[in-house]
């Protein structure tokens, strides 16, 4: 329960209908895109300014009431599940885009806007914004930030921290800050803005950004190629890139995926394969073409069994449909599908895929993995029943085994989805201790009395998974 | 990691008794295996349109469904507020081709209502008003008949005096009112009055169909179901209208009136039952999107699951029959040859694209016509904020919904706008006439619009 002053206080900063603490917004606001997470804030509020998130951290700072930031509410590591209580502060109200500055190619928005509604209107402009996680279509720039999520074309043009140069923050005492601008160079002091980059609502809340821009590419071709052999499909990996060349997008589907794609959006796929790599290059249409068709050989030389050019838009949209299906189908498998992001170097796929599908046969559980090949970041994915608790246990030790798995290929616990609650017991084993000391510092020195999104990133205790509720 | 603000949630099965009897309903209606299917994801939050319109997550349909397995685990006491929120839902159901689960949010929200109206306290003015509306009039075509007649009159000779004494005005006050000005002319003369159960194909009859004809429709508008059989004639099929058909149910099932919609239900299997018929067909995408769905509503009806199936199978829209099936005639604007060309544009009807599924039909007719162009407008997919009868009992909302909605209606420069569901005919009606400016465009039925353009070489009678 939050005290009637403060309540009052923050009324009066927001104005009467952009603060609720009726059950109805408590449980709305208990949840977010990861299974079986649930807990309640005292209080919901919709700021409508900077000034706004200003004023609403002094007053919280005052009565010391911890604060979750929240965007769409769609990430998978329990990143908005208020663990603690305290207020839920929604982002969708400040979703302007104050400026486009096409001299210096950048674009300054408010960070409640709608990834896919700020993409739409910065491609209206002919110009570009890379970073596309498969949520942009809910996902706000904010959220996008604070995770720093990455998409399909991670591998040629990196992910969310290769484009915020600048940001506006509010600190857990209300202060605001600016950091970097629309600067391609700038090292003055540490890089702040780099820092909360990923932060995950754990040092302040990001009220603006500056993004860089890039020309869009002129053309774009797509295949796909399919592999008996899951080795094949991983060496025609890397043997891609040791042949310079970095595809705009080079997707991976396993063996366990393609089957539930094909019964989903019956397309006929091979079921005896082992993988499918989905392959796009963008660029002038003449390196599209060269790249392509050395792509083609080296599938060939990695005896794909099956490789598919598309020549047409339409053609493209059909090879397409596989791996967008992916996670559809997933989803309709069972009625709790967990979607994770282990991530290995790339040379170290197969191995990792395979080591997946030993520990789901280990624990008697499913799992289908499919991902991106080209950057390691690999998404196996549960289908399971959140009301069998004896399975989902299992399928708890099968992901501790694949985070274990990951880590020993060099890998990490987590390559776009954040460490949130879910993976915070397990961030020790990526960092190590003397790891943890130099982040919790970081913590102390923004948010001396953690208030700020607590009980994410760090754990209690190590390694034991906790699940906090069930919902 | 306990604290004081973690709820203690149950781990598996709904909750235990709870002390409200609502929450009790409810956790009986409310089916378990969707709540627990919807994984939070977000995916229909930019589908919706009360989410949309208010940017809050309890009016979207992740909130609504958390909200009701709130109840469901007794984590919540369904409230007033509760209450509203479900309402809030104009059931558009475009939440549903958004997510990837496959959650079927239709049928929790109708669980819900069923739920709510069972121990709604609505004091006796309403709860006779509803009684004489869902149970009194719709299920009784001699009656709604009736009032076709009544609302006939009304309009010819300004008696106010009958609708107010019939109690309508007082359930739907401000609504009506602004109604009023561009309700047709209701008919007393339906679709089997004007042409008798039988209509024979023009030319080698293609296959035997059934019309549907809808209580709303062959009321309001009786001449559409008249275009839509002789239309279906015209490119071949032979059409038969069983004349006890029933109302759908669709009204009663969105308002929460389950039982009522399941005897509709049944008396319409048994009146398309002997007709020897290949298509049931629909020209209301509500009505069409209701009987498409018998299955699932008498579900648990052992003895008539078989039949429910067997029907819902059958069951057409008159665009996509047309389409897929049809021998069209040639179509064209008279009279605009060479001239300045005439835009038509498009609002879908939510229950015919969401779940008949059939989208595309309508606007291949369209484009089908002569001197004519088809301008796309923007979010045509989007709900105009009829749905059912949600402009009537949420005004605010909806016509929040119509004001952008038309916006972009006039952006395309049309001078028609057709749609292919009377709710929303009715509702792109009023927009036209509040938000339409000097010269307001058009709104028809997309059967009327072609059968009006339809080239024909002989005429039927
Ligand atoms: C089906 C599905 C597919 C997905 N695909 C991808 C994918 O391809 N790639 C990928 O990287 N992720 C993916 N995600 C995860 C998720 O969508 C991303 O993490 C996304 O960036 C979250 O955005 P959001 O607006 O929903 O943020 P939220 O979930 O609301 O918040 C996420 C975190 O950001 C913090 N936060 C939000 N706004 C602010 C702010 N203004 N200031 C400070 N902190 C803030 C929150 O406190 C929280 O810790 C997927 C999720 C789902 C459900
Ligand atoms: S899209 Fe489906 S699974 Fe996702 S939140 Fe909405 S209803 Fe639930
Ligand atoms: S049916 Fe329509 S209004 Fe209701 S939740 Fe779904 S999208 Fe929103």
């Amino acid at each position: 329960m939050l005290d009637t002053q403060l309540i009052g206080r923050l009324r009066a900063i927001v104005g009467d209908g952009h603060f609720r603490d009726d059950r109805e917004a408590l449980v709305a606001h208990s949840y977010d895109g990861t299974p079986m997470l649930q807990s309640l804030p005292d209080g919901v509020i919709y700021p409508g300014s900077t000034e706004q998130v200003s004023e609403i951290m002094k007053a919280l700072a005052e009565y010391r009431v911890p604060v979750v930031s929240r965007g769409s509410g769609s990430n998978l590591c329990g990143g908005t599940v208020p663990a603690h209580g305290g207020v839920v502060m929604v982002m969708h109200r400040m979703n302007r885009i104050l400026e486009v500055d096409q001299e210096n190619l950048t674009a300054t928005v408010q960070t409640g806007i709608v990834t896919a509604a700020f993409t739409a209107h910065i491609e209206s402009l002919g110009l570009f914004y890379p970073p596309d996680p498969s949520s942009m279509k809910i996902s706000t720039i904010g959220g996008n930030i604070a995770e720093c999520s990455g998409g399909l074309r991670g591998l040629k043009y990196g992910t969310t921290k290769d484009y915020v140069i600048g940001l506006e923050a509010v600190l857990a005492s209300g202060e605001i800050i600016r950091t970097g601008g629309k600067l391609m160079k700038d090292v003055a002091g540490y890089d702040l803005t780099k820092l909360l980059v990923g932060s995950e609502g754990t040092l302040a809340i990001i009220t603006e950004a500056t993004l860089k821009l890039i020309p869009p590419p002129a053309s774009k071709k797509t295949m796909l190629a399919m592999f008996r052999d899951l080795y094949g499909a991983a060496r025609t990996v890397s043997r891609i890139i040791e042949a310079r060349i970095i595809p705009a997008t080079l997707e991976f589907m396993d063996n366990p995926t393609i089957r539930v794609v094909d019964d989903f959006a019956k397309l006929g796929l091979p079921r005896d394969m082992e993988a499918i790599l989905l392959i796009e290059q963008d660029g002038d249409p003449e390196t599209v073409e060269r790249d392509i068709e050395r792509i083609r050989e080296i599938c060939g030389l990695e005896l794909a069994d099956r490789i598919e050019v598309a020549e047409t838009r339409e053609q493209a949209e059909k090879l397409l449909t596989a791996r967008r299906s992916a996670f559809t189908a997933l989803a309709r498998l069972r009625p709790t599908t967990i979607l994770e992001d282990a991530t290995v170097p790339r040379s170290k796929i197969a191995d990792m895929v395979l080591r997946i599908n030993e520990i789901a046969h280990k624990y008697n559980v499913s799992i289908a993995t499919f991902g991106h090949a080209g950057d390691g970041n690999l998404h196996p994915t549960a289908t399971t029943d959140a009301r069998d608790s004896e399975e989902i246990h299992r399928v708890e030790q099968a992901f501790e085994d694949i985070f274990a798995a990951a880590i020993e290929l060099g890998g990490t616990i987590t390559g776009e989805h954040g460490v949130g609650l879910v993976k915070a017991p397990f961030l020790e084993w990526k960092i190590g201790k003397a790891g943890m000391e130099v982040m919790r510092g970081i913590k102390l020195a923004f948010d001396p009395h953690n208030l700020l999104n607590p009980g994410k990133i760090f754990a209690n205790e190590t390694r034991k998974r906790v699940v906090i509720d069930r919902g | 990691m306990a604290n004081a603000n973690t709820a203690e949630l149950p781990q598996k099965q709904p909750a235990a008794a709870s002390g409200n009897p609502l929450a009790r309903t409810l956790q009986a209606k409310l089916d378990y295996d969707q709540l627990t299917n919807c994984m939070r994801c977000g995916f229909c939050l930019p589908a919706c349109p009360t989410f949309r319109e208010t940017g809050i997550e309890p009016e979207s349909p992740r909130g609504r469904i958390a909200l009701m397995k709130a109840v469901a685990d007794g984590l919540m006491e369904p409230d007033q507020a509760f209450n509203d929120q479900m309402n809030h839902c104009l059931g558009c159901r475009a939440c549903e081709p958004a997510c990837p689960a496959d959650v079927k949010y239709g049928q929790l929200i109708e669980q819900a209502r069923d739920a709510i109206e069972d121990h709604a306290d609505r004091g006796i003015p309403v709860t006779g008003m509803r009684k004489l509306f869902f149970k009194g009039i719709f299920p009784h075509r001699s009656r709604l008949r009736l009032l076709g007649g009544t609302l006939a009159a009304y309009r010819k000779s300004g008696l106010r005096r009958i609708v107010r004494g019939s109690g309508l005005m007082r359930l739907f006050p401000k609504h009506l009112r602004e109604m009023e000005s561009i309700l047709p002319d209701a008919t007393a003369k339906g679709v089997v009055e004007t042409l008798g159960t039988v209509y024979p194909a023009k030319g080698e009859p293609i296959a035997r169909v059934a019309l549907f004809r809808g209580c709303l429709m062959d009321v309001m508008f009786a001449g559409t179901n008249v275009n839509t059989v002789k239309l279906l004639s015209e490119a071949g099929f032979e059409v038969v209208i069983p004349d006890n058909q029933a109302c759908c149910g669709a009204l009663h099932a969105h308002a929460g009136e389950m039982a009522a919609a399941r005897e509709l239900a049944r008396v319409n299997l048994q009146a398309f039952a002997d007709a020897g018929i290949e298509y049931i067909v629909s020209n209301a995408g509500g009505c069409g999107a209701m009987l498409a769905e018998y299955d699932h509503l008498l579900h648990e009806d052992q003895p008539l699951r078989g039949d429910a199936e067997r029907f819902a199978a059958r069951v057409i829209d008159v665009s996509k029959l047309l389409v897929d099936r049809g021998r069209l005639p040639a179509f064209a604007e008279p009279g605009n040859k060479g001239q300045e060309q005439v835009t038509i544009t498009y609002q879908d009807s939510c229950h015919l694209r969401n779940v008949m599924k059939s989208p595309d039909a309508p606007r291949q007719l369209m484009k089908r016509v002569a001197n004519v162009g088809f301008a796309e407008m923007k979010e045509a997919d989007r709900c105009c904020g009829s749905a059912g009868i949600y402009n009537v009992t949420q005004p605010e909302m909806a016509g929040q919904i119509l004001e952008s909605k038309m916006e972009h209606a006039v952006a395309t420069g049309a001078r028609y706008l057709l749609t292919s569901n009377p709710g929303c005919l009715l509702q792109m009606k009023l927009g036209a006439a509040k938000h339409g400016g000097d010269s307001p465009m058009e709104v028809q039925h997309v059967v009327d619009f072609l059968y009006e353009r339809a080239v024909r070489t002989e005429k039927h009678s």
